[in-house]
């Protein structure tokens, strides 16, 4: 994988995979331009969000990258070539594409629909129908259902299926416009968490239009905040744009409790550890007092050999015993690394210990608190990168 | 009075036998055939006329009047002048008003037809793709086949009960029957015409009711 990253990482510094050069859009009578001379790179295998308020033209910029709008100027490269040198249809049979409602066929079954652009490539059947199954598990539809018709389904799988369909002739560009807008938030969710899983599994290079700033921050790896009339206001990674807004509107955009949104963002594991007040199992008592005032706190936490095994209060160390026979709280107060800040901050707020760091096969990994929590908000977490590798 | 209804009922079985080769048959046949006949070719004259209104969206509005306009002529009146110019009795001076009557179901149902089309269907099928051929005639079409059928259902239905106005004209299927009854005061033929007529209506009903739900077994999903 990470061999694979860098061979893409390469590639990446000579040709973005989708680059906008001065593209604009005015539509015809209008006053003002939808979209102003935008510069914009899109990396290979990322997932860019477009977002802002309405009338920013995210939508339409969007759109003029599969020349559903043709641009009134500049340039739109595909894979360094330019979007105009070939017939609309064409390029728009190698671009995946999904929107909102969806757009399912009513008249067909599921297994036609997903087979749209290969049945218009002229595919094979029998490569079609084994696209069709493939596809249908790797979006998580039963394939009970691909003889179904779009109506028979609920909104969430009539979004996977979207999605299924566009990616259908495996195209290296997938567009998607508010894609999960008119499911609940739930099923919302659920399909942004898919579409992470599923990008790990395709690498595309993704385009998404969202007017939810937490759906931007959570799926992209890079948000374009757009102003009206299609001004890049920022374009910068999730936790750049929330810790450092380039300027006032981009600071209004992203609300005032930015802190708390790049908690959900960063997780545990980007913040360095400390030590706390831990110590081995097999120490003596005197050591572990010693340990609770430097730290100026009432309970000892205690290892054996990186397992940890909970929490002592002061009391128990100070009777003298040894260690191993205290009383010892375990649950709460615990994390993973891949806990989001937000849920380590919220067992800091409810503990009455210090909060260990436990790795999932048990071993401690140290101690978080709300010092390191603040210290980190004060760098540069870049979860989305965490997250991707 | 009783005596007449004794010698003229309702209906004389025996008239049927005795006039199915002669005179049933062939009206019911000349029914079958005027009623296909016009909604056959008011559906391909109403298919160009809504192409043409798809495509040119200010052509909507004088397409819809013409095609009410024709609706609006009182039937018995349409074939009556049409008799007097040089068509006189020939097929032409039925199936032309026949045919005209269809136009406003048929163009009004396939233009809704289409406007059933959800925007975000083409919109779908235009990003994949799809010349717009291929769309109209691969996902337009089927999508408001529905609608068309509907149409096809309430043109036929109509045209069954015109046609029997146009035996007036000489030309009526089951109409000349029902006429024929009404000028001898004989029951007989004028409830067999009648009977037939309605039930030819109900069937065609029926014949596009099965074709729709063959046709759209996606749209049995929908109102299920």
């Amino acid at each position: 994988m990470s061999t694979l990253k860098a061979v893409i990482m390469t590639d990446d510094a000579q040709t973005p995979a989708i680059r906008l050069r001065g593209v604009s859009k005015r539509f015809p009578g209008a006053k003002e331009d939808a979209v102003a001379a935008m510069d914009l790179d899109v990396d290979r295998g990322a997932i860019v969000a477009l977002i802002g308020p309405s009338g920013c033209g995210k939508t339409t910029t969007l759109r003029m990258i599969n020349r559903l709008i043709e641009p009134s100027a500049g340039t739109i490269e595909i894979e360094g070539r330019d979007v105009t040198n070939q017939p609309a249809m064409q390029l728009r049979r190698g671009i995946g594409y999904v929107i909102q409602q969806v757009g399912l066929f009513p008249h067909r079954t599921i297994a036609a629909n997903i087979a749209t652009v290969p049945r218009t490539l002229g595919w094979e059947k029998a490569r079609i129908d084994d696209r069709v199954r493939q596809l249908a598990e790797v979006v998580g539809i039963d394939t009970a259902m691909l003889s179904r018709y779009p109506d028979e389904l609920s909104g969430g799988q009539q979004q996977r299926v979207g999605v299924a369909r566009a990616l259908a002739a495996d195209p290296p560009v997938l567009l998607m416009d508010e894609p999960f807008g008119a499911v609940d938030p739930i099923v919302r969710g659920r399909l942004q968490e898919e579409l992470l899983d599923l990008q790990r599994e395709v690498r595309k290079t993704i385009v998404l239009v969202t007017h939810d700033l937490d759906e931007a921050v959570k799926v992209a790896d890079r948000i374009a905040l757009l102003n009206v009339g299609g001004v890049v206001e920022q374009y910068a990674s999730p936790d750049e744009l929330l810790r450092a807004p380039a300027n006032g509107f981009v600071e209004e955009f992203v609300g005032e409790d930015r802190s708390m949104r790049r908690l959900a963002l960063a997780t545990v594991g980007d913040l360095p550890f400390e030590p706390g007040p831990v110590i081995e199992v097999a120490a003596d008592p005197a050591a572990g007092l010693a340990v609770i005032d430097e730290h100026r706190t009432d309970w000892l936490g205690l290892v054996d050999d990186e397992v940890f095994l909970g929490w002592v209060p002061r009391d128990q160390v100070a009777g003298g015993g040894a260690l191993a026979d205290a009383q010892r709280y375990l649950p709460a107060a615990q994390v993973a690394p891949s806990s989001t800040l937000r849920s380590a901050l919220e067992v800091i707020m409810t503990s009455r210990t210090s909060v260990a760091v436990i790795n999932d096969d048990g071993r401690f990994r140290g101690t978080v608190t709300l010092e390191r929590i603040r210290g980190g908000l004060a760098g540069d977490l870049d979860g989305p990168a965490e997250r991707a590798a | 009075m009783i005596l007449l209804a004794s010698r003229n009922p309702i209906l004389r079985w025996s008239w049927i036998p005795e006039q199915w080769d002669s005179r049933i048959q062939p009206a019911l046949l000349e029914h079958i055939q005027l009623t296909l006949l016009a909604v056959g070719i008011g559906f391909l004259l109403s298919a160009v006329l809504a192409t043409v209104a798809l495509r040119y969206r200010w052509t909507v509005g004088p397409i819809t009047l013409f095609a009410a306009f024709l609706y609006t002529i009182p039937s018995v009146a349409f074939f009556g002048v049409l008799r007097t110019t040089a068509l006189g009795l020939s097929i032409f001076t039925v199936l032309i008003p026949l045919t005209g009557f269809t136009i406003l179901i048929l163009v009004t149902n396939i233009l809704d037809g289409f406007r059933s089309v959800p925007a975000p269907v083409r919109e779908a099928a235009d990003a994949m793709g799809l010349s717009p051929a291929r769309r109209v005639l691969t996902v337009e079409v089927p999508v408001a086949i529905p609608y068309m059928i509907n149409g096809l259902r309430i043109a036929t239905v109509t045209t069954v009960g015109l046609v029997t106005v146009a035996a007036i004209v000489g030309q009526g299927g089951l109409g000349a029957l029902i006429l024929d009854g009404l000028r001898r005061t004989f029951w007989t033929p004028l409830t067999i015409g009648s009977v037939l007529a309605i039930v030819l209506a109900l069937t065609f009903d029926l014949l596009f009711v099965l074709l729709r739900n063959w046709l759209t077994p996606w749209s049995r999903a929908q109102r299920s």
